[in-house]
Formats: structure tokens, sequence, C-alpha cells
């Protein structure tokens, strides 16, 4: 097939590409080496949208993060995702620190963060009751906030489908091309061509860039591991809950998350293996070590499941963000990591910009911005889901007994754009298994739906695609 | 609005036997919702024999003794809804359900029993640490692939927990051709049956690693090993005793939780230790006209057992919709000690028989005596050859004693060595 752009990498950059080149009249394919979208970076992070305050300014993280988190808003509203502008706290445990607090604002005033303001501990606690009494200050950033970034970027690659481009997933690129003027993409089985292409391969960035001998990236997968409170604990903060950077490192967050789960971590470890997102015990303990210095009531009790992320660290510790010096039609997004979510939608439009301004393609006046809000049964009153299931009977049947989830809401998730294909990317897109029982009891449901809307065998379904599959053969 | 004298959440052996009972003792007009799509519940799945030996005095399969509940319900005529899920229960007794045929459905019952079993705890709550691939999951959904829809999801496979679910598993896997590397259990004895250990396990030659747990797990698609070790007496792991078992499936039997969501989104008291609604001798909750019943309640070893709570609650359930309840004044239940929990949690001293208090110990014993006290008072001293975690124990409160006791009283049960 013939395309004007390929992207290569469906997390949230890749996502985000997509969907505002379809804002132009490019034919856009979205290429991922896995069975779903957001399946790298995209899908294990702290799931934050920065402020901004953080990156040294004038630097790509500094601009795009504040670009981006002034974007944001709009962009949830479109794509119907939950976004939730709960602001963040810098916590600060002594004088030294405090000055690291002015440092920030600092900082965070020359990068244009609006509102940000110094608290003392009297004022911080009134706003945040169960932190630690041992803060001393803090730097408040109300325009901080929290987004599902799975939520995101699936919900982004829908909205992009919608609008005319194609997304390919287990296409795991090994081979590129040039004539001159297109590409070849190839992954040994399948191949696309394509007039540019956007390296937006997360840690695989480098590796990507070194098919057309671009051996400038390094990608430095650093991994963070962090665990997830049940949502009785959520409560325990209502902000982003941030340590001052010490010598010693970031120090942990402490986060509700939009569904009103907690998240700690993370931890950040330079590590060489790019599929490498296995947690440690003893990690895991030193993160709940440095959570509970800022909220000292945060106990494992509380802890439902732990994962681990990898983040793309680049050593100029910027986005590289660009034309690649050796094929002026090969885009490297590349080095996104925090604050990559926050940033997401002006990465986007800088990618289109970069590429449009190349080719001078014209907007698409068909571009319809809004992604249909997804049923969701657990939020209705009992008269919207009368009047849901007298439409559509399958919205009557429940499948995940912890979440309230319908069958209706999973068999949407399947046949979505881009839709689900396996029990994780169900789980992801309804929340069906992500309750007490963890897919005890509606995993098995799931398998039997995928299998049969999907027309294989339920011993064919995957929990993630590749050899992650559920059953072996029949039974004697 | 539909209305009902005794609407029933659990069309499983608590749930029907609950109904059946309160049909007997004159009530009609009531309707059981289960979630599933048969009547039965989880027995549906438990192929095995082992069940019924207390109540029918035979060795039957979970199919076969749920299909006698089910035969009476349909013999009597019992309405019920299958592939309907309860959404919520209100202040005055008021059920939501919901399901493909009825839609939204709104029910007025004058009481309810709840008798939504159970479920297994998952991985999260172990803080397993490892990666996430699959080949991971309950011992229970590992039953439901094997027995009901006929796959097998696994190999070579690790068992964590010897609760009965991992031993029955233990067991199933083997016969059906995978090979079971070990049961590993982080507590120095096993919460499962006797009888399990010696049929699923010794007769196969599985080894059941005590005070051994899972550190690690392996595989980046699918489960390639997991990393074991031995846990010290406050059941951390002990550095040098790691050791990787190669497999591609990690089965956990690790416990079972009562489903209360419903039991307490509306407010009903629960007991910290079950998991379960704080129920008085006829299982009636602290909300009025609300009964509890069956692993809902507190997680049983014999589903007999929870035919017999079940019937107590049915029974209870139509004494208070025919306006036959007494008037209460109750005597609480304590464990002391080792006795982990008891239920019921209170007892009315107006009741007109003898009460039943069941009760769970919290370690192995061997040659210990029992002793029930009131207000400090021995009631009852009885010695047992062996008491422990994984069998429900009982002791019976007499009418005799009962009209002996004032309210507020205390009864306390103890296990002295």
């Amino acid at each position: 097939m013939n395309y004007d752009v390929a992207v290569i990498g469906a997390g949230v950059s890749g996502a985000f590409a997509a969907r505002e080149l379809t804002k132009y009249n490019l034919k856009v394919v979205l290429l991922d080496r896995c069975n779903d979208v957001a399946m790298g970076t995209t899908k294990a992070n702290s799931a934050i949208v920065h402020a901004g305050f953080d990156a040294v300014p004038g630097s790509l993280k500094a601009i795009l993060n504040v670009k981006g988190n002034a974007a944001m808003s709009d962009v949830c509203k479109e794509l119907h995702v939950p976004f939730k502008r709960i602001g963040s706290f810098v916590l600060a445990f002594s004088d030294e620190e405090t000055v690291t607090l002015r440092k920030l604002l600092e900082r965070g005033n020359e990068n244009g963060v609006p509102g940000l303001e110094i608290y003392d501990s009297e004022k911080l606690r009134s706003a945040e009751p169960n932190v630690s009494d041992k803060a001393v200050a803090a730097l408040w950033a109300p325009s901080a906030g929290i987004v599902c970034p799975y939520e995101l970027t699936i919900a982004a690659v829908e909205n992009a489908v919608k609008n005319g481009a194609e997304f390919i997933r287990n296409f795991r690129v090994s081979k590129i091309e040039d004539d001159g003027s297109v590409f070849t993409v190839s992954d040994g089985k399948q191949e696309v061509k394509a007039k540019y292409i956007v390296n937006a391969a997360g840690v695989y960035c480098d590796e990507i860039a070194a098919l057309i001998g671009d051996n400038s990236i390094h990608t430095i997968p650093r991994k963070g591991e962090y665990m997830l409170c049940d949502k009785s604990s959520g409560n325990l903060a209502s902000h982003v809950l941030f340590q001052c950077p010490t010598i010693m490192g970031k120090g942990a967050l402490v986060t509700p998350t939009v569904d009103g789960n907690l998240i700690l971590g993370p931890s950040a470890i330079d590590i060489e293996d790019k599929e490498d997102v296995a947690t440690h015990a003893d990690v895991l303990a030193d993160i709940l070590a440095k959570t509970q210095k800022s909220v000292p009531a945060v106990s494992t009790r509380d802890v439902i499941t732990s994962f681990a992320g990898l983040r793309a660290h680049l050593e100029s510790d910027d986005f590289l963000i660009g034309k690649s010096e050796k094929n002026g039609r090969f885009i490297n997004v590349a080095g996104i990591e925090s604050p990559g979510l926050s940033s997401a939608p002006a990465i986007g439009e800088m990618v289109a910009g970069i590429i449009t301004e190349d080719c001078g393609a014209a907007l698409n006046p068909s571009f319809d911005p809004v992604r249909e809000e997804p049923v969701r049964f657990r939020h209705m009153s009992n008269e919207q889901r009368k009047a849901l299931i007298e439409k559509n009977p399958a919205y009557g049947r429940i499948v995940c007994r912890c979440e309230t989830i319908t069958e209706g809401e999973i068999l949407d998730a399947i046949h979505a754009p881009a839709g689900a294909r396996d029990v994780d990317g169900v789980k992801r897109r309804t929340r069906a298994g992500m309750g007490r029982c963890q897919g005890g009891f509606c995993g098995s449901k799931v398998v039997e739906l995928l299998a049969r809307e999907l027309g294989v065998e339920i011993n064919e379904i995957t929990k993630f695609g590749g050899e992650s599959k559920i059953l072996y053969e029949r039974t004697k | 609005m539909l209305n009902y004298d005794i609407v029933i959440i659990g069309g499983g052996p608590a749930g029907m036997a609950a109904a059946l009972k309160a049909k007997e003792c004159g009530v009609d007009s009531i309707l059981i919702l289960e979630r599933a799509e048969t009547l039965g519940g989880i027995l549906e799945q438990c192929i095995h024999t082992g069940f019924g030996l207390q109540y029918f005095g035979e060795e039957l399969s979970g199919p076969e003794y749920a299909s006698r509940f089910i035969d009476l319900v349909n013999k009597e005529k019992i309405e019920y809804k299958t592939d309907t899920m309860a959404l919520e229960i209100t202040d005055s007794n008021v059920v939501y359900a919901v399901n493909k045929k009825d839609g939204l459905l709104e029910i007025q019952a004058k009481a309810v029993i709840l008798a939504m079993g159970c479920r297994e705890r998952p991985r999260g709550a172990l803080n397993i640490p490892g990666t996430r691939a699959s080949g991971i999951m309950s011992a229970g959904t590992a039953q439901k692939y094997v027995n009901i829809d006929g796959y097998m999801p696994g190999k070579k496979v690790v068992i964590l927990g010897s609760g009965d679910i991992g031993l029955i598993m233990a067991r199933r896997m083997t016969l059906e051709g995978a090979k079971v590397e070990c049961v590993c259990e982080l507590m120095p004895y096993s919460s499962g049956l006797t009888r399990n250990i010696v049929q699923c396990l010794d007769d196969f030659g599985i080894p059941l690693y005590l005070s051994t747990t899972v550190i690690d797990i392996h595989g980046k698609d699918r489960v390639t090993g997991v990393t074991i070790a031995s846990v010290d007496e406050n059941r951390r792991p002990i550095p040098g005793t790691e050791r990787l078992i190669e497999c591609d499936t990690l089965l956990l039997s690790v416990g079972l939780i009562p489903e209360n969501e419903l039991t307490r989104a509306v407010g009903i008291g629960l007991d910290r230790v079950t998991n379960g609604a704080v129920v008085d001798e006829y299982r009636e909750t602290d909300h009025e006209g609300v009964f509890a019943c069956g692993n809902v309640l507190h997680v049983h070893d014999l589903v007999d057992f929870v035919t017999l709570e079940s019937q107590t609650a049915g029974e209870g359930a139509a004494r208070y919709v025919l306006g036959k309840k007494q008037k209460s004044d109750q005597v609480t239940t304590k464990g002391v000690g080792t006795v982990r929990y008891i239920v019921p949690q209170k007892i009315n001293l107006n009741n007109e028989g003898d009460v039943k208090l069941f009760f769970r110990v919290g370690n192995t014993f061997k040659n210990a005596t029992v002793k029930v006290k009131y207000n400090g008072n021995e009631l009852i001293s009885r010695k047992r050859p062996r008491l422990a975690p994984g069998e429900m124990e009982s002791v019976l409160i007499t009418k005799k004693m009962l009209d002996t006791f004032e309210k507020d009283g205390v009864i306390e049960i103890s296990v002295e060595v």
C-alpha cells in the first residue's frame, strides 16, 4: 500500500502525530510491533500531565510540555477522555529543599507555567491533609493534571482512524529502503510504502533510525517500577505529590488516578534490555518507603498490583524531534520520556508542522476532531441504563462483576476503530478485569467474546499478542 | 416494579437451599437472581467428587450435588432468573438487577437473602514481583477452562497456595496430562482439607512445600518459570533458599474473599475477619430483613455446611416475612486467641431452639481443649484430637443454656493446649 506518511510506533506520540496528520490531506498509516496501541512506554508511567516547571527553559521538553498541558483540556473534551486538572505539589522537607522550590518556581515562570505559588506547611496541609507533617513547604502548580495515558492514546488512534488513517498491528519494522522519494518499510512479511516516516518507536527509536543509517540516537531504557493501590486508598491524596529533586535523585511521587486509585513510584534504573518490565521486591519496598515520606498513611496492604515501564531516555536529557540528518523525509521523535504524555498534543502538532511545511499538504476539510464517547454503563443512571438495554440487549449482560462492565461495552471495544484483539486490550478499553478479582471471573468470558467476535478458536486468544496465549490444546 | 416476599441474590448451593427452606416454611413468593447462565454456582465446574458426604451421606460430584437442588427448585416451582446480575439493594430492600431479556429490573422485596458466594484472591493482593506474562491465573479460573470450556491452560504447572481448589487442580491438571511441579504454601501448614492433600497430592507424588512462596515470575509473553524460596517465621523469604522452577503456568490458590460489594454498598456491618456480614442465629444482618448465607457470609470448607447454614437463613427470612420474628435481646459471641472468628456473631435469647456456633482456628493443634465461656464462666470443655485452620469447628449452645443468659452477655470460645 502507498501512503504519504508511515508513523512507526502507536504510543501516545505516534498516536497524536497520526491524528494531527489526518487534519491534512495526507494518507497516514500507523504501524506498531505489538498487538495493540499504547503497549510500550505509554502503557506504564505516572499518568500525569505535568505543569512544566521541571525542564530547562528553552528546551523542547519545556516548550512542548507547557503547550501540551494547555491543549490537554480541549483535546480530552474532543476525544472524550477523562482529564482532571487537580494540580501538583512539590514537597520540601528542609530549608535547603525550600530553596530548590524557589528555583523551580523561577524556572516555571520562565517556561510560562501559570499560577505557580509557594505554600507554607499550614496552607499545604489544609489543601492536602494526609501529607506528612515533616513537609515544611510546597510548590503549588494548579495547571498539573491526571489522565489515563493508554485511554488517551486509544482515543487519539480511534479518532485518527476515523479520519482516514490506517492502523496495522504486529508490524515490527525490520527494513527501510528509500528510492529518493518513497520509503519501503518492511517487517519481512509485509511492506508499506510512504513518502515520509515518523520514527516514534519509543525505546526502539535508535534501532529504527539505524535502519536508514542514522546512528545519532542512543536510547537508554530507564526503568520505572510502580505500585497501584485500591480505590479505597484513592482519597489519601487529592493532588499530584512530588518530592524535591535532590542529588540523591528525583524522589517518589504519590498521585490519584482518574479512576480513583493511587499510584506510587517510580524508581529510575537504567537497564540494557528494552523488553524488561519485571518488578522487584526490593525496588518496590524502596518506593513504598520513599512515598511514605510524603504520605505516611500509604501502605502495602492497599496495593493491588505492581508494574514497570521503560522511559526512552537520551543522554541529552531532552526530546529529539526533527528531520534526520541522514534523510529529510525521516522525522525522529526520540527521547520521549517524561513529560512526553503531557507534551503529546504539542508533539503531534510539531511533527505535522514539519511534514506539511515540507510537502505543502492542504487541510483536510472533512476532519472531525470528535471521538464519540464510549458507553460507560457503570456511570449511568438507572433510567439511562433502561433506555440503553432497550436499544441493545447486550448492555443488559454484566460480564465483569467487579467493575460492572457489560457485554455491549466489550463488543464496542472489539469493534472500535483499531479495536481490542486481546484480553488486555479489552481491559484497557473497558476496565473489564481491572477490579478486585483481576479477571478471575470475567477473564474467561472475555476470551469467549473475543473468539466469537473475531471468529477464531478460544485457544488462539492471547493476553497481549505474541506468544501470550492463554490456553493450550483441548483437554483429552 | 416487581414484588416478591423474598429475593435471593445468587443461585448457587446457598441461594437454592435458602429458597427451598423458605418455601417449606410457607413463603410462596420467592425469586432467585443468578448471574451465570444456569443455577448451581461454582459447583458446576467442580466435577470431582467429595460433595454431599455430610448432607446426603453419599459421595457426589459438584454438578450432581447442584442438580439435586436444581431439580427441587424446579419441582417446587420457585421462580428464578439466570444471566441476571443484581446491581444494587436500597435501604428499603428494593433490588435493582439487569439482564438481556428484561432489561433493568426493579424488585421490591420484603426480605433479601444474600448468597453471592466468594471469589479468589488475585496475584496483585500478594504483591509477587516479576513479569506480567500470560499463564498466571487463579486455580478456579483454570478449573473453569479445563472442566467447562475443555481447554488446557498450561502443561507445566506450579501452584501457589494449598487451598482446596489448588489441591483439586493439582490432581485435575495431572489427570489431563500436565506436569504439576509442586504446590507451595506460605504457611507452615496447609489450609486445605487433609483428604485433599492425600488424594490430590500424595497419591500423585506431587510435592507440597510448606513455608515456601513464589518470589519472582519469569517470562516475557508466557511464563517460563518461577523462583520459589523458603520463608522464615515472619513469612519473609530466606536469602540463599531461592530456587528456579521451570513452568509455563502459575496457578494461585491463596484464599477466598466473600463477594460483599452489594452488602457494603447498602451499609451492612461486616466482620473484619470473615469479610462477611455480622449476623444473628438466623443469619439476619444488621439491616432489617436482609439475610446472608454460604460463602458470602464466611468461607466454608464443605458445601454441605453451606446448605445447612442457608436453610437456617431461609427459615429466618420466612419467619421475618410471616411476622414470626421474635423480639430481639442479644448476646454476642467472641473468638479468643487462636479462635479467629465465630458465626453467628450475635444470638437472640428469645430464640426457640439450640444454636450452633461455627468457628475457625488460626493454627494447627493436637489434643487441644475447646472451651466455651459465658461472661467468664465455663459452659463447655471439649477435648479435640486435632484442630486445623482448614477445617471449621462447631459447638452447640443449647436452648437450656440460652435461657440462663442475659441481654448483652458475651459467649467466648477459646482453645487451650
